[in-house]
């Protein structure tokens, strides 16, 4: 399949009735299953397929969104291999279950169907929130803070909804639709969303912090990163955040000859939707070798099995063309006896109608310091639950990862900003105790 | 190759598998196609003089997970094609089939004529023997036919000699399993002159409830009634009452044993538990004739494995080891052992200890997830042995436990 209908993702459920009852009868339905140990989120995994074999598809679901809000995403980004189906007890004799398979399949019932899971709260409590950024861990946190009865706001700089799921996950992964459509069903449990609103520009941060109970930052990263080598300018040479949001929203073009710099998750996505659009070669590539590549082992067999390949051990050190790119000069590189990576002499040139850069994203800290956050590098400080160190003001999904720990996933997002909801509910709680203001009925996190 | 064939109450069979009277040997078209897969014998398909009507649908099925038709039920009645095409067939098939056992199952209105008249047509036909239909739990027994003689020692006595006293060949009758004591069916047939008795027919269910419909399947025109249950889990109480048959020294008898079988392992067990012969239905509805073939290569390689001569000479084998409880050894003590190689760490075991058992399973290290038997608390019940999905659980006779099995699988009490 190649071009752009190879790029769009399936909307339906990629399994059948008949499979997905077969896969779920597999499920043993284990005791303190390792599954849901392994699920950042901590879905009852053998629950939901307990109801998908009892025919009870919605309730499967809603045991799903229960504790995954972005719980069909998830199920087509998450990398089971490394949480629950790594986890599952079948793979030391036989395979595992298919647990993101059979949650795609749960969820799509609810999504394509429009069922409505929760009912709007019966009781509104008393506090307002700001949650600023859609992405998951903004979604996540609204969610929890709209069933507990609050009032959300959500500030969002592009017009819809999803974040990464939207703009930065190829599509034929997660297409924007289901990323779209999950993120309404969120949206429509009461909360505000304010479209197009960039918080820092449109709306003063101390503004928020004073009006709200709680705000939250889920701002994510900025723009990708730039490599600043001569050339850099010409066309065709772009980041790997705008290749990606082109291609999700159907103008991307990939040239014939692609060279994408980088080796991580956000670089296979690129190539390979590059791939998919039709690019006769892509090839990425990487400064130091294959054992330092940060992409996940299953991203990387599925750039190979798409015929990306792959360079290694090489620097770009300028692109070359007259307006438009159409060449790559690269230089080797080596490890220095102490271990770490120099130039090496030789230098190497490829040919290339377009260049994607793929060597992260830059920072938010125009927004961090605008709420004057502390923060490490760009990745805001915060507790488990998501508190920074200033009262009021909470942050959870990509704008604190530092880079190493918990993986920058959609559902490590996801959990963070559960967590921060919980904590800006009892937070807000405490103080209006504190206060001697009204307390409220039993439907407190505690 | 292990001498497979059959001699029953004087019929013979190149081997122990027959059909039972049921849909797949409903007409000469399928009962050539059974033989020519390589079927023993065939019980026709219930013959009557005056052929019934029968309903639409007619059969609902137990479904496990993703496993089907894990047990069975039917609503349909005996044969409603013409006598006389049914025997015109018959005579085909045997014909063309002489070496295969070609049985007519009659079920007649209580009227010794009317019996003895079907009993002539069918023998006439060139059947090599008659099965007496005293069984299906439903439809006829309105009329006084079926389970309403079966369930009536003195019935099933009356009737059995009516055909006796007409019928040149064997007579087998076949027994309905609603009743509390089988033996007293089996009596009373023997009474009346049986050859043979065949067990079991069908028991009285009801398959599920349409949910939606709100009506017992499977349902007709908005109805359902109760029917006769058959298939795979219908054969532990099968093996029950064939045993108990075939204990009883009042009985003597040769037994066909029915009830469940879909492999050669489930004819094994009839065999041993002292029937005679096979009889195979619900298989065959799910997967066709051609499962024949494993089942004859399945019992030849077995008895060759075993070095055991023939069929006849498995035949009750294990009967001596059916006891009443009364025996059985109240010293004796098994635990159960797992092995740790094997064990995925599904903890099914554990949890079915703890909560249905006698919390005697310890989950072991959470990161290892092996569980370990507490030895002193176990008091070998097999239920961890039943929910293990890689059957990595022994039960070992405390004797052994020292000698034979690693200790480690098995730790004391901590």
């Amino acid at each position: 399949m190649m071009g752009a209908e190879a790029v769009q993702g399936p909307w339906s459920s990629t399994i059948s009735d008949v499979e997905a009852m077969a896969e779920a009868a597999r499920c043993l339905f284990c005791e303190d299953p390792p599954c849901v140990r392994a699920c950042p989120t901590g879905i009852d995994i053998p629950l939901f397929i307990r109801k998908i074999a009892s025919g009870n598809r919605v309730g499967a679901a809603k045991t799903i969104f229960d504790a995954n809000p972005l719980g069909s995403s998830c199920a087509r980004v998450c990398p089971t291999d490394e949480l629950c189906e790594g986890a599952c007890v079948w793979g030391k004799s036989s395979r595992p279950v298919e647990i993101g398979r059979l949650q795609q399949y749960a969820t799509d019932a609810v999504l394509e169907r429009g069922v409505a899971l929760y009912d709007p709260p019966s009781q509104p409590i008393p506090y307002r929130f700001a949650i600023i950024g859609a992405g998951p861990a903004g979604l996540a946190a609204a969610r929890e803070l709209a069933l507990a009865g609050a009032q959300v706001t959500v500030y969002e700089r592009e017009q819809s909804p999803g974040g990464l799921n939207t703009y930065g996950i190829p599509p034929f992964r997660l297409s924007e639709g289901v990323a779209v459509a999950e993120a309404e069903m969120i949206l429509s449990l009461g909360v505000r969303f304010e479209r197009g609103v960039d918080v820092g520009m449109h709306v003063r941060p101390e503004q928020l912090v004073d009006s709200c109970d709680g705000v939250l930052l889920a701002c994510g990263l900025g723009a990708g990163k730039r490599l600043g080598i001569e050339g850099e300018e010409l066309d065709g040479v772009m980041d790997a955040i705008t290749f990606l949001r082109m291609a999700k929203e159907g103008r991307a073009r990939a040239g014939r000859e692609v060279v994408v710099i980088g080796a991580g998750n956000t670089a296979m996505d690129a190539a390979t939707t590059a791939r998919r659009l039709g690019a006769e070669r892509v090839t990425i590539v990487y400064r130091r070798s294959e054992k330092e590549m940060t992409a996940y082992r299953f991203e990387y067999a599925f750039a190979k099995s798409e015929g990306v390949q792959f360079r290694w051990k090489l620097m770009p050190v300028r692109f070359v063309g007259e307006g438009a790119v159409q060449e790559v000069r690269c230089r080797q590189t080596e490890l220095d006896p102490s271990g770490a990576w120099r130039l090496a002499e030789r230098e190497e040139r490829l040919s290339a109608d377009q260049v994607i850069v793929a060597i992260g994203q830059a920072r938010r800290w125009d927004l961090l310091d605008a709420f004057q956050v502390p923060h490490r590098d760009g990745a805001v400080t915060v507790d488990e639950q998501g508190r920074t160190r200033r009262p009021k003001v909470y942050a959870a999904g990509d704008c604190v990862w530092s880079g190493k720990g918990a993986e920058a996933t959609v559902v490590v997002a996801v959990e963070q900003g559960k967590r921060a909801a919980l904590a800006m509910l009892k937070d807000a709680r405490s103080r209006r105790v504190e206060h001697g203001l009204a307390t409220e009925g039993s439907a407190w996190p505690t | 190759m292990a001498d497979l064939t059959v001699e029953m109450a004087g019929i013979r069979s190149p081997n122990p598998f027959w059909l039972a009277s049921a849909p797949p040997t409903n007409t000469g078209f399928q009962v050539e196609r059974a033989f020519e897969a390589g079927w023993g014998g065939a019980v026709w398909k219930t013959l009557t003089d005056r052929p019934v009507r029968n309903v639409s649908s007619r059969f609902g099925s137990l479904h496990l997970a993703d496993k089907r038709m894990v047990g069975f039920n039917n609503i349909e009645l005996i044969s409603d094609r013409p006598f006389e095409d049914n025997l015109a067939e018959i005579r085909q098939v045997k014909r063309r089939f002489p070496d295969r056992a070609v049985v007519a199952s009659l079920m007649i209105e209580p009227d010794k004529k009317q019996w003895q008249e079907a009993v002539r047509k069918v023998e006439d036909a060139g059947v090599d023997g008659i099965e007496l239909n005293f069984g299906c739990p439903h439809g006829m027994v309105e009329r006084g036919m079926g389970a309403a003689v079966g369930q009536h020692p003195d019935l099933i006595e009356r009737q059995t000699s009516w055909v006796k006293s007409a019928a040149t060949v064997p007579v087998i009758a076949k027994l309905t399993p609603n009743v509390t004591d089988i033996r007293a069916s089996a009596r009373a047939a023997v009474a009346g002159g049986a050859d043979a008795i065949s067990l079991i027919n069908t028991i009285n269910s009801i398959i599920g409830v349409d949910l939606k419909a709100c009506v017992p399947r499977p349902t007709v025109a908005g109805l359902g009634t109760h029917g006769g249950y058959c298939g795979p889990a219908v054969k532990p109480i099968a093996l029950y009452m064939v045993a108990e048959c075939a204990k009883d020294d009042t009985v003597g008898v040769p037994i066909s044993g029915i009830g469940g079988i879909a492999t050669w392992q489930d004819a094994v067990e009839f065999l041993l538990l002292g029937a005679w012969a096979v009889q195979v239905c619900t298989a065959v509805m799910q997967h066709g004739f051609r499962i024949i073939e494993d089942l004859v290569d399945g019992l030849n390689r077995f008895l060759d494995d075993n070095g055991i001569g023939g069929v006849r000479d498995i035949v009750g084998k294990a009967l001596p080891n059916y006891v009443p409880f009364g025996s059985l050894d109240l010293d004796h003590r098994v635990v159960a052992a797992i092995d740790a190689d094997r064990c995925i760490g599904c903890y099914k075991c554990y949890i079915a200890c703890l909560d249905a058992a006698h919390q005697a399973i310890a989950p072991g290290d959470a990161e290892a997830r092996v569980p370990s038997v507490l030895v002193d608390e176990c008091v070998g019940c097999n239920l961890c042995e039943a929910v293990c999905p890689v059957a990595c659980i022994e039960m070992v006779p405390m004797a052994e436990l020292a000698g034979a099995h690693p200790l480690t699988s098995v730790s004391a009490h901590p």
